[in-house]
């Protein structure tokens, strides 16, 4: 594909059914009522010259170069800012306006430095694309020196900004406004000394509010804002459509590419999932794939206490097989297990799990959704008959009502977070249940009309208490109930929900929510048109995660949130890939498309077209492989993509299993933590290397495309492909494409999936099948999935987990927005300029007892151990608890999360630890033994040959 | 008690706990740990017993027992 810069059509799609005939330059066109006239000659194929317009933004009048005549009316409208009409006759170029929109062009370029074939923007520059378009030959005017000199800002590590080419069309402010939702840029002074400041006059793009998302140099014109990138290689020659491998928003990307060097990565404006944003990960954060740590030859070793030896594939394949074989001989089958990632695609995580149940003889399949969104799988499929969420984005922008629950979308999904900025702005009310001010609770231009900052571990009886005041107030949609849900089931949950011991009265010494805030926001959801619910891991990684999701449809159902546009449960996912990989069978009793292994027909179909048979019983879980390799009898495991040594919760057993293990196979792109135990190493592709699909929150299936070839040779489905055929089994896939499907023919809800349609549609929404053929951007439209919805009894159960003198404060969890799960990949790219290290947010009344102040380095214990790292004093967080992320495998915040998890997946508490903290000098023992022991094992054999 | 069985039987308690509001809880109990245990896992609880377990879980265990035997 050689490179077209994607269309531009200067003004939004206008949205409405009505549709207007008009004539321009003698031909008929038919367009939205609303659209603009400038709009509306796009579409037809005529670019009318403009500078201040772009179809990402309103339109605003300003720079008058987009100037029509139109009979009947006087003068020279704008065509950015005329609607069209029936009957209306537009001419694009006359004489008159050529000679304004020269005159206008001529003002611009007096003030505009000429240094076009130096400039990095040369050959992608709008204003000299319009000084063609408009044919201006000559400037009349002298140079105003004054504006051409300015200090470039450089401060950001992504692009600079160079006051002197701004034209001053404030399109980069209007993106930072209407598209991104951050409010941080300006406009300075008049006329010609107008000038854009992010912040305040004196700060630099990296001391104002600016987040990075790259909003603003996607609008800008010139070359004002640029990537350091384009001024570094040049400009792009071809592009490549493909899907953020960061968060389970899937923002697609126009890889932009000069060769097989990535020049940036570009929002796609057909993006369903991103409608053309971004944020500072998907937009910027790619360097890692070539970073210098990256493996690229596969290395194995005896024992973990020697170095690495390099090997080719071949020797690497042969010798797998041939321990795993071993293992499997000597300990039995069930010694062998498998882990799939959410980062990786569905057709890899497909593979991963057939390798295990169809090589390894087991169902000891499990993935990292264990630790973040089983729960979701198990209440959604209980209560509605679906492990997914109900919605897509495009959605919010009808509710009327958000309630966000355990998410901080600001940090965790940037992208959606700006749409739901968006639809605040124009008026949308908002509840905000969480432990800490997130930033949604207040930012600019929104204020959230209740922020419940209840006690962590407490969700579930704030949810029965909000459902308490609805059924008891009488607010319950009960139409919507009789037709939709089993009327006995609810009278029996509305039954429970209205006894005195759930009002949020009884309640508020639990929860520590104010009833009268409590009772209010349960009110507003219940009352408004349309309300949606957006939870995340602060949900579900609970005791009571399963509960909460339960507790969270309820609410949905009782209030008739379910089943149209602008309402919803809509669970947001960590992980680009959490969806695919729950989808593709990557749990230990279900097959792709969650069912269950013990269903005969299901895996008859299986045996069928794997030509063996299954075993029909659940295999373990993570945390139940780790516990069964403490025992001695777990032997091998198979690691794909994931790190679960910094991941997962409490490090020493994560560590004392993997040490117990014989062979610990890494799958990665680096020697991440959990490779410290591996005796194994394959490198891995990184998602610009190879082809799939992703599937998002949304259930959104979208296209990633090999841009570059693998550094390591291999894509990861060739790796687990070969290690499959060294075990003897006869795979024969050529192509991705065709592992899809596979997973069409075997999964209903993937029936109509296909390469070539993808290609088509750009995306599909999963179910895709006879019923659904362009697939399903809101279920349970007409009735659920299971039949009637489902009202299960959510009883308030307090966790095991309880402070008391040694450990008074509770500990929770999560992440910031520039950096990404444990950081292997963020880490590894100038995002570290945002968050170097992992801090312990401390209460001010907390800190004092303590004598701890912002900057000082405290031990963080719990009952399952200690870490050290640095505080910041602040009330975001309630009196007595305190939070940290988890992005830095120096810190090891899991070190101090424990082994209690929720009681229907096993997805780990990690939201509430009670901790002590107290005032350190340095690093535990821990820290220290463990650095010594990471360093020693990334030891490589040719490395140490070499220095010696 | 090893710590494995210590960690099956608090999940057989948490469990319990969190179903003791279906119509029959025992056999809800006994159902989800049939669904989602691996073997090894079922029989180490069937074999330890009622030490610890609430008395919903002890019961769903001895279901579990009951249904193995009489297979
Ligand atoms: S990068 Fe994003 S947040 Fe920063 S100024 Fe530009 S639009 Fe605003
Ligand atoms: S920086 Fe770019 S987008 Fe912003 S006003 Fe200047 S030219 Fe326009
Ligand atoms: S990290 Fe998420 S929000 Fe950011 S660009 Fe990627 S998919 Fe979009
Ligand atoms: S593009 Fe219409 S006024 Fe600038």
């Amino acid at each position: 594909m050689t490179f077209q810069p994607q269309s531009d059509f200067g003004t939004p799609a206008s949205t409405s059914e009505a549709q207007v005939s008009l004539t321009i330059d003698g031909r008929t066109v038919t367009v939205p009522e609303g659209t603009s006239v400038m709009r509306a000659a796009a579409e037809q194929g005529t670019a009318i010259p403009k500078l201040c317009a772009t179809d990402s933004l309103e339109s605003f009048g300003s720079c008058r170069l987009c100037l029509v005549e139109i009979d009947g009316r006087r003068g020279t409208p704008a065509s950015c800012t005329t609607p069209v009409e029936p009957g209306m006759v537009v001419h694009t170029q006359t004489p008159r306006l050529a000679k304004l929109r020269k005159g206008v062009m001529e003002l611009y370029i007096s003030d505009h430095p000429l240094d076009c074939l130096t400039c990095g923007a040369n050959g992608d520059c709008e204003l000299q694309d319009q000084a063609g378009a408009v044919g201006l030959r000559d400037v009349r005017y002298a140079v105003e020196a004054d504006h051409l000199n300015q200090p470039k800002d450089h401060s950001n590590p992504y692009f600079d900004f160079d006051p002197s080419k701004c034209i001053a069309c404030s399109r980069c402010i209007r993106a930072c406004d209407e598209v991104q939702g951050t409010l941080a840029l300006t406009m300075e002074g008049r006329g010609w000394d107008s000038k854009i400041s992010a912040g305040l006059g004196s700060d630099d793009f990296m001391g104002s509010e600016c987040v990075s998302c790259g909003a603003c140099v996607q609008a800008c014109p010139t070359a004002t804002l640029i990537e350091k990138k384009v001024v570094e290689i040049g400009t792009p020659e071809r592009s490549v459509v493909t899907t953020c491998a960061y968060c389970g928003v899937g923002c697609t990307f126009r890889a932009e590419m000069r060769g097989e060097q990535v020049v940036r990565m570009v929002p796609n404006k057909d993006g369903k999932a991103n409608r053309g944003h971004s944020c500072v990960k998907g937009r910027f954060a790619w360097g890692y794939a070539q970073h210098q740590e990256r493996i690229l030859k596969p290395m194995i070793r005896g024992d973990i206490n020697e170095p690495w030896r390099e090997v080719e594939w071949e020797e690497a394949f042969a010798y797998t097989a041939a321990e795993l074989k071993r293992i499997s001989e000597s300990y039995g089958k069930h010694a062998l297990g498998g882990i799939t990632s959410s980062r990786c695609t569905n057709e890899e995580t497909y593979l991963v799990q057939k390798l295990v149940r169809a090589g390894f003889g087991n169902n000891n399949v499990d993935t990292c959704a264990r630790v973040c969104h089983s729960p979701t799988g198990y209440g959604l499929k209980t209560t509605f008959g679906t492990s997914a969420g109900t919605q897509d984005f495009d959605s919010v922008e009808e509710c009327d009502v958000i309630l966000i629950i355990g998410a901080n979308p600001t940090d965790g999904h940037p992208v959606f977070a700006s749409r739901m900025k968006k639809r605040l702005r124009e008026g949308a009310k908002l509840i905000v249940v969480d432990p800490r001010r997130i930033d949604m609770v207040r930012t600019a231009h929104i204020e959230a009309d209740h922020h419940l900052p209840l006690r962590p571990g407490t969700n579930v009886a704030v949810l029965t208490a909000m459902a308490h005041v609805i059924v008891t107030e009488g607010l319950a949609d009960e139409a919507f109930i009789r037709e939709r849900c089993d009327w006995d089931e609810y009278q029996h949950w509305a039954e429970f929900v209205s006894d005195a011991r759930n009002a949020p009265e009884t309640l508020e010494p639990v929860t520590m929510v104010p009833a009268g805030e409590l009772r209010a926001a349960a009110r507003l959801f219940a009352t408004q048109p349309n309300g949606a619910i957006y939870y995340g891991l602060g949900v579900t990684e609970h005791s009571q995660g399963s509960s909460t999701v339960m507790a969270i449809a309820n609410l949905a159902m009782v209030t008739g949130n379910i089943g149209r546009r602008g309402v919803g449960v809509n669970p947001l996912r960590g992980q680009n890939n959490v969806q695919g990989a729950c989808d593709m069978g990557s749990f230990p009793h279900e097959l792709p498309g969650y069912r269950h292994i013990s269903d005969g027909e299901t895996r008859k179909l299986f045996e069928a077209d794997w030509g063996l048979a299954l075993d029909p019983e659940p295999g373990l879980r993570i945390p139940n492989m780790l516990d069964a390799a403490v025992d001695g009898v777990f032997k091998a495991l198979y690691v794909q993509g994931e790190d679960i040594l910094q991941s997962d919760p409490n490090t020493k057993h994560v560590s004392a299993g993997l040490a117990a293990m014989e062979c610990v196979i890494v799958h990665d792109l680096f020697l991440n933590e959990t490779a410290n135990y591996a005796h194994i190493f394959l490198p891995g592709s990184t998602f610009l290397e190879k082809n799939g699909t992703f599937t998002n929150a949304e259930r959104r299936i979208q296209p990633v495309r090999k841009v570059m070839t693998p550094m390591n040779g291999l894509e990861d489905w060739e790796v687990t492909q070969k290690l499959a055929q060294a075990m003897g089994l006869d795979w024969r896939y050529d192509h991705p494409s065709e592992i899809m499907d596979e997973i069409a023919r075997l999964t209903p809800s993937f029936a109509g999936v296909s390469f070539d349609r993808l290609d088509e549609e750009g995306s599909l929404q999963w179910p895709v099948n006879e019923a659904n053929p362009d697939g399903s951007p809101i279920m349970h439209v007409d009735g659920f999935v299971r039949g009637k919805g489902k009202f299960v009894v959510t009883d308030y159960v307090p966790t095991d987990e309880k402070t008391g003198p040694r450990f008074p404060l509770l500990l929770t969890t999560g992440r910031i927005l520039s950096q990404y799960n444990v950081g292997a990949q963020t880490r590894r790219t100038e995002n570290v300029v945002w968050h170097p290290e992992d801090l312990l947010e401390v209460h001010p009344a907390d800190a004092e007892d303590r004598g701890i102040k912002t900057g000082d380095w405290v031990k963080l214990s719990s009952r399952s151990g200690e870490t050290t790292l640095r505080v910041t004093v602040t009330d975001r967080v309630a009196p007595g608890v305190v939070y940290t992320t988890f992005h830095h495998p120096a810190t090891q915040a899991n070190v101090v999360t424990t082994d209690f998890s929720d009681w229907a997946t096993n997805c780990p508490e990690y939201k509430v630890t009670a901790v002590q903290i107290s005032a350190s000098n340095g690093p535990t023992d821990w820290q220290e033994d463990y650095q010594e022991l990471s360093e020693a094992s990334r030891r490589i054999a040719a490395t140490i040959e070499a220095a010696e | 008690m090893s710590d494995t069985l210590a960690t099956l039987v608090r999940m057989a308690n948490q469990i319990a706990a969190n179903l003791q509001h279906e119509a029959d809880p025992v056999a809800a109990t006994a159902e989800h740990i049939e669904l989602f245990w691996d073997p090894r896992m079922r029989k180490m609880i069937r074999h330890h017993g009622t030490e610890g377990l609430s008395d919903t879980a002890a019961a769903a265990v001895q279901q579990l027992a009951a249904s193995q035997s009489a297979q």
